[in-house]
């Protein structure tokens, strides 16, 4: 293998990683979410919900946090991700 | 129908949920790629300065005294100060880097606030000890801005400011009305809820 290849291998592993680092992000916050409302099923009013009122059913903390991963996850890194390959292809 | 305080609380950790994972992608992609497309640009100033307006509301329909209706306040107006100027910055209105230092003044006051605001002991209740904690936190995350402004390319000050609001979330999540913390609650709290 010619120095310069390997050179350019090094060079782009750590930028690969960045992209898979925001990647992460969203999934990463979704599954804390999923796994806290297995900790707390209780926080979860959708399990129980009769006799609750409107707020109880509406703002459920577990749930938030996955649609928070899956804001980011659908909204913000894509573009993100896509720009930065754009960005790493600029600097070769 | 307004919704219980804690239900408010919940809300706001939301919001510093997504302006922590916002703010851990920048420092991960760096100034260059994050401002690539311009609405991405204004996203987190943009949240931050929208969080601060809508701590006004939470500040007249949700507060019970005095000293809590002060703290709602000045929450609000170092938001929107810090949002503000991040967003004058990325518009270009604003050239010098020190506005960049509402930040931590924003982490600072408000930590102080949280600290000052709250009356009771650590154990008193689990919203009493969350005072203590996030008060703690933000101004010890405060640093993370402060040093940020001085080496803007370093992404372990910057991702520190991200991890802060995470926490911060997180511990705006743990509010629950009156309920005991680590299974301490004064007789003085009143009924425990859920």
């Amino acid at each position: 293998m010619s120095t310069q290849l390997l050179t350019e291998q090094a060079a782009v592993r750590p930028r690969l990683g960045r992209a898979r680092l925001v990647a992460t992000l969203g999934p990463a916050t979704m599954l804390a979410g999923v796994v806290w409302a297995f900790l707390q099923p209780y926080r979860i009013t959708l399990l129980h919900p009769h006799g609750q009122g409107f707020w109880w059913l509406a703002i459920e903390p577990p749930l938030l946090v996955v649609l928070a991963g899956v804001a980011f996850a659908f909204l913000v890194a894509p573009g993100l991700i896509e720009d930065l390959q754009v960005h790493e292809e600029e600097q070769r | 129908m307004l919704p219980p305080a804690e239900f408010v609380h919940w809300m706001f950790a939301t919001g510093f949920l997504l302006l922590g994972l916002c703010l851990l992608a920048h420092a991960i992609v760096g100034d260059g790629v994050w401002r690539r497309r311009a609405w991405r640009a204004y996203l987190w100033p943009g949240l931050a300065f929208a969080m601060g307006v809508l701590m006004w509301p939470v500040m007249v329909f949700f507060t019970n005294s005095t000293i809590h209706m002060l703290a709602h306040g000045s929450w609000a107006q170092v938001m929107m100060l810090a949002g503000a100027s991040e967003l004058g910055l990325v518009r270009g209105k604003l050239h010098n880097r020190y506005w960049h230092l509402t930040m931590p003044l924003a982490f600072a006051v408000s930590g102080a606030t949280f600290l000052i605001h709250e009356q009771n002991s650590w154990l008193f209740a689990r919203s009493a000890f969350l005072h203590h904690m996030i008060g703690w936190t933000v101004i010890v995350g405060a640093l993370f801005p402060l040093v940020a402004t001085f080496r803007p390319r370093s992404a372990l000050w910057r991702s520190g400011l991200a991890l802060t609001f995470v926490v911060l979330s997180v511990l705006l999540y743990c509010d629950r009305d009156t309920a005991p913390i680590f299974g301490h609650l004064s007789p003085l709290a009143g009924e425990q809820h859920r």
